[in-house]
C-alpha cells in the first residue's frame, strides 16, 4: 500500500453537520477518504456514523459542510447526485426489493440502463462481475428465496455495476456467519486492490483491525480520531471510543440443576408458517430453573416462531407445550403471562411498546390486572411506579416514566422493556435479540439483568445472533436452522465456527 | 336457452367489461406505484358526464372521448396532491375524491339527462357482415373494445419490459429503494396515478359515449370499486385483469340473461350474483401472500430529511 500522505483524497468531508429534532447527529465532522483503501468508520450505536454516510449518499442533507470530490467541491442533494459522483451505498437494513428477482434488484441501480429492458444484456453483466470476484448467484432468482448472505453479495454487486467507485457498507457483517463474514472481507480486499474505496461501518474492534487500514472513530457525533491500521491497538479504540471506562460484566455462577423438573418444556413442536414465516419441525426445548439457553442462528430461521409459540402468539399443529409441568399448549398469551412468563422481543418499538403512550402507560399494559381497582375503572399508578422503582433499583439503571415512548433512543426504550418484564420477578423470560441496536453500555446493563434473574433462580430463553454474546452467556446452545433445532452444545464444548456452519446450514470445514 | 341468448350474454358481457377492464388496467398501475385509488368511482362518474356533454355539445364522440381521458387524469391530480404532496391518508383522499365525483358529475351531467348522442361507431368483426342482422348487431363493436386488449398488453409491457416500469415498481415495493436508486418516488407516483386516470378516463368514456349512450346519475354502479377488487383478483397483474374484468361482466350478463327468462329467483337476489363472487374471489385470494401486494401499497411516502 502506498503511503497515503502523499496521495490527495478521493473524497473529503468538511464540518458536516446535522440534527434532528433533540438530536445533534453529527458535529463539525472531517473525513477524508482514499482510493485503494478500507476506512473503518468505527463507534457505538448512535455516534452518527450512518448519519454522516447517508448524507455523503445524499440520503439526508446536511445542514453545514462541504464535501470535496478530488478537491472539487460538490453538492450532493439527492441520491442522483450521490450516484453520479460514482458513490454507492448499502443500507444496514439491506434494502433489496424481495418481491423482484436478482436482475430486476441490480437493473434499478444501472447508469444506463436501456429505456427498453433487455433481460438477457442485464444477466451477462451481472455474470461478468460476478465470475470476477467470486459472487456467484443467480440472476433469475427471487432475492426473496435468498439467504441473507447472498443478499449481502446482491447488495455488493448491484455497487459495483451502478458503477461507483467509493463503497459504503453499513454494518455489513451483522447477520453474517463468521466464515461468511471472511469471505466477504476477502472480496473486499480484492475490491481495494482494484482501486476502490471502501467505507465500513462498524461498531466490532476486531474487524476493524482485522482488515481496516484506516480506522476513524466517532464518539457522540464528533470525530474522536482517525489512526492508520499499524498504530491502533483495542486499548487505543476502545479509549477513542468511550469516554468513561466502561464497567465490565459481572458473570456469576449459574445455579442449574439437573435433576429439576424444567420450568418450559416443548415436545415435539410443530407450527404451520403462513406467508413468508418459517415452519417450526420437531421443536423439543427445556429450560430449568437458574439456567439460560442460549438459541443461535441467523435471524428468519423460525427465532420469532419459536417466541411466539412459547408466548402463545401462534398455536402449534402439533406437540405439546409445558409451564411447571402444566400442559398449556395452545392457551391464550394472558394464561401464560400470569404464570410469571417475561417477554423482551426483537423490536421493542413496534412489539412491545404502543408508541405515543407515556413510558409509565406501557409499563402498565401488561400488568393491568394486577393493578386495576375498582373493577377496573382505575389504575394504582401508585404502586406500579413502586414496583418499577424497585426493579430500577435491581438492575441499576432507570427511565423516565412520563416521556412519550416513542421519544426515546433505542436503548432508552429496551431499558424501558427490560424494567417492565424484569419487575415481578418472573420464571420464564424470552429474551428475543436483547442487545441489537444498544450501545455497548446499554448492553452490557442488559445483560447483566439476564445474568441477576438467573441468579435469582429463573429460566432465561436466550435468542440472538452475536455468537459472542451467546458463547459469553449461556449454559446451554441450541443452533437454529430452518425451523429446526440443528445442534446442542455446552459453549466450552464448541466454537464459533462450528455454531457458524451450522447457523448457516453448510458443511463444516477446517476454517485455519 | 339458445345461440343468440348465448351470443347475447358474450356482447353484453364484452360491452360492460370493457369500462372495467380499461379501470382495472389504470388500477394496475397505480396500485404498483403503491397507491389505492378508492376515488375511482368519482373518476369514473366526472370522465363520464363530461365526456358525455362535450359529445352532445360537439357533436364528435371522438372529442368526447378525449375528453373524457383527460378530465380523468386531471381528476387524479387532485388525489395525487392530497396524498403526495400534503400527505394525507390515501383511503380517506380516496373516498373525499369519490364523493366529490358524486357532486361534480351530477352538476355537469343535469342538463344532459335523455340527450342523445353521436356514439361511437360500431364496426362487425370483419368477416361476419353477412350474417343475419340480429347476429351480426351483437357481434359489432366499437372501436375502444377492440383497442382494450391490445391495451393491456401494452400496459405489461410498459410495467415489466421497460425501465420506467420497473422503476414504478420499485417505488411500490420499496419507495427508498427507488429514491436511493436516483428517482424520484413522488414524480412517478404522479406519473402512476395521472395514467391511472387516463384509463379510467377512457373506461368511462367508452360507458357513456359506446355502450349505454346516455348520462344518468351514478350511472357507475360501483365499478370504481368492483376495478379495485379486480386488482387484486388479478394479483396487480394486466394480463389477469383479463380475464377477472371478464369474468365478473360475463356474470353481470348472465345474471340479466337469468332475470329475462323468468328464472323464479327474487331479482334483486340474482342482482348481487356478480358481487357474491368478488367477495367469493376476494376470500379464496385472502392469506395468499406469494406475489401479492406490493410490499409499500397504501402507504404514505415521506421522504427524507
Amino acid at each position: 500500500m502506498p503511503n497515503p500522505q502523499d496521495r490527495s483524497p478521493m473524497i473529503s468531508l468538511r464540518g458536516i453537520t446535522k440534527s434532528f429534532p433533540g438530536v445533534l447527529a453529527n458535529d463539525h465532522i472531517d473525513l477524508d477518504i482514499f482510493s485503494s483503501e478500507i476506512h473503518a468508520l468505527l463507534g457505538e450505536n448512535g455516534a452518527g456514523k450512518s448519519t454522516l454516510m447517508k448524507i455523503l449518499f445524499g440520503f439526508y442533507r446536511a445542514d453545514a459542510g462541504e464535501i470535496r470530490l478530488s478537491g472539487k467541491p460538490i453538492s450532493i442533494r439527492s441520491p442522483r447526485d450521490a450516484r453520479s459522483a460514482r458513490i454507492g451505498m448499502v443500507f444496514q437494513d439491506l434494502n433489496l426489493i424481495p418481491a423482484f428477482t436478482v436482475a430486476e434488484n441490480i437493473a434499478l441501480f444501472l447508469p444506463n440502463l436501456k429505456v427498453v429492458l433487455n433481460p438477457q444484456e442485464i444477466d451477462n453483466r451481472i455474470n461478468e462481475i460476478s465470475k470476477q470476484y467470486g459472487l456467484a448467484v443467480n440472476p433469475r432468482a427471487l432475492v426473496s428465496q435468498l439467504s441473507i448472505g447472498e443478499q449481502q453479495k446482491v447488495e455488493i454487486l448491484k455497487l459495483l455495476l451502478s458503477d461507483a467507485r467509493l463503497l459504503i457498507l453499513d454494518e455489513p457483517t451483522r447477520v453474517l456467519a463468521p466464515h461468511e463474514v471472511e469471505a466477504l472481507f476477502g472480496v473486499l480486499d480484492n475490491l481495494r486492490k482494484d482501486g476502490y474505496a471502501i467505507v465500513l461501518i462498524t461498531h466490532k474492534m476486531k474487524e476493524v483491525l482485522q482488515c481496516a487500514d484506516r480506522i476513524t472513530v466517532l464518539r457522540s457525533g464528533r470525530v474522536a480520531g482517525t489512526l492508520l491500521r499499524s498504530e491502533a491497538t483495542e486499548e487505543k479504540l476502545v479509549k477513542l471510543m468511550f469516554e468513561k471506562a466502561l464497567s465490565g460484566l459481572k458473570i456469576t455462577e449459574s445455579k442449574r440443576d439437573e435433576s429439576s423438573k424444567p420450568i418450559l418444556e416443548l415436545r415435539g413442536i410443530e407450527t404451520r408458517a403462513e406467508g413468508a414465516g418459517v415452519t417450526l419441525k420437531g421443536i423439543d426445548l427445556q429450560v430449568r430453573s437458574g439456567e439460560i439457553v442460549g438459541v443461535a442462528g441467523v435471524s428468519g430461521n423460525g427465532q420469532k416462531e419459536l417466541c411466539d409459540v412459547v408466548l402463545g402468539m401462534t398455536t402449534c399443529v402439533r406437540g405439546e407445550k409445558y409451564l411447571f409441568e402444566q400442559n398449556l399448549t395452545n392457551r391464550s398469551v394472558g394464561a401464560m403471562r400470569r404464570k410469571g412468563v417475561g417477554f423482551i422481543p426483537e423490536n421493542p418499538l413496534a412489539m412491545a411498546s404502543i408508541p405515543f403512550m407515556t413510558v409509565l402507560e406501557n409499563m402498565a399494559l401488561p400488568h393491568t390486572w394486577r393493578y386495576a381497582r375498582y373493577g377496573g375503572f382505575a389504575i394504582d399508578w401508585k404502586s406500579l411506579k413502586e414496583d418499577i422503582q424497585k426493579t430500577e433499583k435491581q438492575l441499576g439503571f432507570s427511565v423516565n416514566f412520563y416521556a412519550i415512548a416513542k421519544s426515546l433512543s433505542g436503548g432508552n426504550l429496551q431499558r424501558m422493556v427490560i424494567l417492565r418484564e424484569m419487575t415481578h420477578d418472573p420464571h420464564l423470560i424470552i429474551a428475543s435479540y436483547l442487545t441489537r441496536g444498544l450501545d455497548m453500555q446499554s448492553a452490557i446493563a442488559a445483560r447483566q439483568a439476564l445474568i441477576q434473574a438467573r441468579e435469582r433462580g429463573a429460566g432465561i430463553l436466550f435468542i440472538s445472533e452475536d455468537l459472542e454474546e451467546l458463547f459469553m452467556l449461556s449454559d446451554r446452545l441450541l443452533v437454529l436452522y430452518g425451523g429446526r433445532f440443528v445442534g446442542e452444545f455446552k459453549p466450552s464444548e464448541t466454537n464459533i465456527y462450528e455454531v457458524g456452519h451450522l447457523m448457516t446450514g453448510s458443511k463444516v470445514e477446517h476454517v485455519g | 336457452m339458445n345461440l343468440l341468448s348465448i351470443l347475447g350474454v358474450f356482447s353484453s358481457a364484452i360491452f360492460s367489461g370493457t369500462s372495467l377492464l380499461y379501470t382495472t388496467l389504470g388500477e394496475v398501475i397505480g396500485e404498483r406505484s403503491g397507491i389505492v385509488n378508492l376515488g375511482l368511482e368519482g373518476v369514473l362518474l366526472v370522465s363520464a358526464s363530461s365526456g358525455f356533454a362535450v359529445t352532445v355539445i360537439t357533436g364528435n364522440p371522438y372529442i368526447g372521448v378525449l375528453v373524457a381521458v383527460i378530465i380523468g387524469g386531471l381528476m387524479n391530480m387532485i388525489l395525487g396532491y392530497l396524498i403526495i404532496h400534503r400527505k394525507a391518508n390515501q383511503l380517506a383522499s380516496g373516498l373525499a375524491l369519490m364523493f366529490f365525483g358524486f357532486g361534480l358529475s351530477a352538476l355537469i351531467g343535469k342538463s344532459y339527462v335523455g340527450a342523445k348522442i353521436n356514439a361511437l361507431p360500431r364496426i362487425a368483426l370483419p368477416g361476419l357482415e353477412n350474417l343475419p342482422k340480429l347476429y351480426s348487431s351483437l357481434l359489432s363493436f366499437d372501436i375502444l373494445i377492440y383497442t382494450a386488449i391490445p391495451v393491456a398488453f401494452l400496459v405489461w409491457w410498459l410495467l415489466f419490459r421497460t425501465r420506467w416500469g420497473l422503476g414504478l415498481r420499485a417505488v411500490g415495493e420499496n419507495a427508498d429503494t427507488a429514491y436511493a436508486s436516483g428517482r424520484d418516488p413522488r414524480l412517478i407516483r404522479y406519473q402512476a396515478l395521472f395514467l391511472n386516470g387516463l384509463l379510467a378516463g377512457l373506461g368511462a368514456a367508452h360507458l357513456s359515449i359506446a355502450y349505454t349512450m346516455t348520462w344518468t346519475e351514478y350511472m357507475t354502479a360501483g365499478r370504481g370499486f368492483i376495478a379495485v377488487a379486480l386488482v387484486i383478483f388479478s394479483r396487480w397483474h394486466p394480463l389477469r385483469a383479463i380475464v377477472g374484468a371478464l369474468l365478473f361482466s360475463g356474470a353481470v350478463a348472465f345474471q340479466l340473461l337469468l332475470q329475462s327468462s323468468g328464472v323464479q329467483v327474487s331479482p334483486f337476489l340474482l342482482d348481487t350474483i356478480p358481487y357474491v363472487l368478488t367477495v367469493l374471489v376476494l376470500i379464496a385470494w385472502g392469506g395468499n401472500r406469494r406475489h401479492s401486494a406490493p410490499a409499500s401499497l397504501g402507504r404514505v411516502y415521506h421522504g427524507t430529511e
